[in-house]
């Protein structure tokens, strides 16, 4: 339930005054809010729970943490391709 | 070792299991807060690889697990109603009630959508203004400031058919009840990383003080899990009670300041009844007086609904480390993943879902 999936920011955006922002989790695209790290810029790792970045974390960590999603299958799943946010 | 291979630095993992064998003197209980250290735990078999002396115990750290029966009563309830487009995290969705699940209220014409974040509740909220738009917010502290972003955001668009059915927990004031029952068998504590990614990692160390007891924070990777084990059974056997960060990649002592404002605003502490365990004090968050009209208990007059738990289901002995989820009598007979009869049986990262999936069909008695 409070996992959460490291990805890369790929733009930030301005809407109705939060900040919003693209991010990329191994290929896989979702928009999500920053209003929880003010300073993280295009190009950062930071994970995400539920739509919100919440902590920011070094490329090395968030590509190994992705990796292990990936080898265990639940990538979509925790992207909640199905829905989950566990 | 059947499963160290499944390891992603099998010889990273052999060292410390072999260090956490050469160490372990005598009898150990550590309990994780973290139902996705439970789930990977019984995934990769780090209770089996353990020495004997190591025992780990599944503590209530599913915040889907821990949310009572009532509280999935009232959300049926306001699912059911023709108005109402009741939202939810897709984990809830099986989690049986009285008699029926939210599944069920969707084959029955509820309007029930699985969302991903929050926000998108809120959207939907505003994209369907003849429609009462109802979100599920349950969780624990790392889920937290993204719901109360979702009721601060429908108060400044003025949403007046936005509401959501909190059911809030925090895990401090779970572990206090756990190390402070006269029946606590539990030496030290693995603590969630992600909840103390939102919170810190400072609220730990009055409970470290009070109860001399060792507490890691550590992540929900299986190398991660064995590293905080490793600095507990470290800790104890030095006769040591410290406030430890395995997890500073992520985790910092102060958390996410800005999350920590918004959860403050938004919420106000309160108690709270969690499933299986019972009511435990200063346990929860609700919605403060200021954002109280969002409470989708008094919009939809639920506040008083409540419902016994199962007498055949166990979880709260689960829930408490009293006994292994393959000791209930119904474990893997009237309680499956598909027939689930608690909420530890439905969740991916519940310990009774844990060891069906993994196949964990017999067990030993832990013998409190």
């Amino acid at each position: 339930m409070c996992l959460a999936v490291p990805g890369q920011i790929v733009d930030v955006r301005d809407e109705r005054g939060i900040r919003m922002a693209t991010i990329d989790f191994d290929g896989i695209s979702k928009d999500i809010c920053l209003a929880y790290l003010p300073d993280i810029e295009v190009g950062d790792y930071a994970i995400v729970h539920v739509g919100f970045a919440i902590s920011k974390i070094d490329e090395a960590s968030a590509l190994e943490t992705l990796q292990m999603f990936r080898d265990l299958g639940i990538l979509e799943e925790e992207l909640d391709v199905t829905g989950g946010v566990s | 070792m059947k499963y160290l291979d499944e390891f992603n630095d099998p010889v990273l993992a052999k060292s410390l299991f072999d260090e956490i064998r050469r160490i372990t003197t005598q009898k150990w209980s550590i309990m994780e807060v973290c139902g996705g250290q439970t789930h990977a735990i019984i995934r990769n078999g780090i209770d089996q690889l353990l020495p004997d002396d190591v025992e780990l115990i599944h503590g209530p750290g599913c915040p889907v697990c821990v949310t009572p029966l009532g509280v999935i009563d009232k959300a049926l309830d306001i699912a059911s109603r023709p108005d109402v487009i009741f939202c939810s995290f897709g984990d809830m969705l099986r989690v049986p009630g009285s008699s029926r699940d939210l599944f069920i209220v969707k084959s029955d014409g509820g309007d029930v959508r699985v969302v991903y974040s929050p926000l998108d509740a809120v959207n939907l909220a505003e994209q369907n203004p003849d429609k009462q738009v109802v979100f599920f917010a349950i969780g624990f502290e790392t889920t937290a400031p993204a719901n109360a972003m979702a009721v601060h955001m429908a108060k400044e668009r003025g949403l007046d058919n936005f509401s959501v059915l909190v059911s809030h927990v925090l895990v401090p004031p779970a572990i206090e009840a756990i190390v402070g029952s006269p029946d606590n068998r539990v030496d030290g504590f693995l603590a969630a990383g992600h909840v103390c990614s939102i919170m810190g990692t400072w609220q730990y160390g009055p409970l470290v003080e009070k109860y001399n007891v060792p507490i890691v924070v550590t992540g929900f990777e299986p190398l991660d899990v064995l590293e905080g084990i490793r600095r507990v059974v470290a800790q104890l056997e030095n006769g040591e009670a410290q406030l430890d960060n395995a997890y500073a990649r992520v985790v910092s002592d102060q958390g996410n300041v800005p999350a920590q404002k918004m959860v403050e605003e938004v919420f106000e502490v309160c108690d709270r009844n969690w499933r299986g365990i019972g009511q435990i004090g200063v346990s929860g968050w609700r919605l403060a007086p200021a954002y109280r009209s969002f409470d989708a208990e008094y919009r939809f007059d639920v506040v008083d609904l409540d419902a016994p738990e199962s007498e055949l289901c166990r979880a709260g002995e689960v829930l408490q480390g009293r006994i292994k989820p393959n000791e209930c009598e119904a474990f893997g007979n009237e309680c499956t993943p598909r027939t689930p009869l608690g909420a530890t049986m439905v969740s991916s990262e519940g310990a009774c879902a844990a060891y069906y999936q993994y196949r964990r069909l017999t067990g030993t008695p832990v013998g409190i």
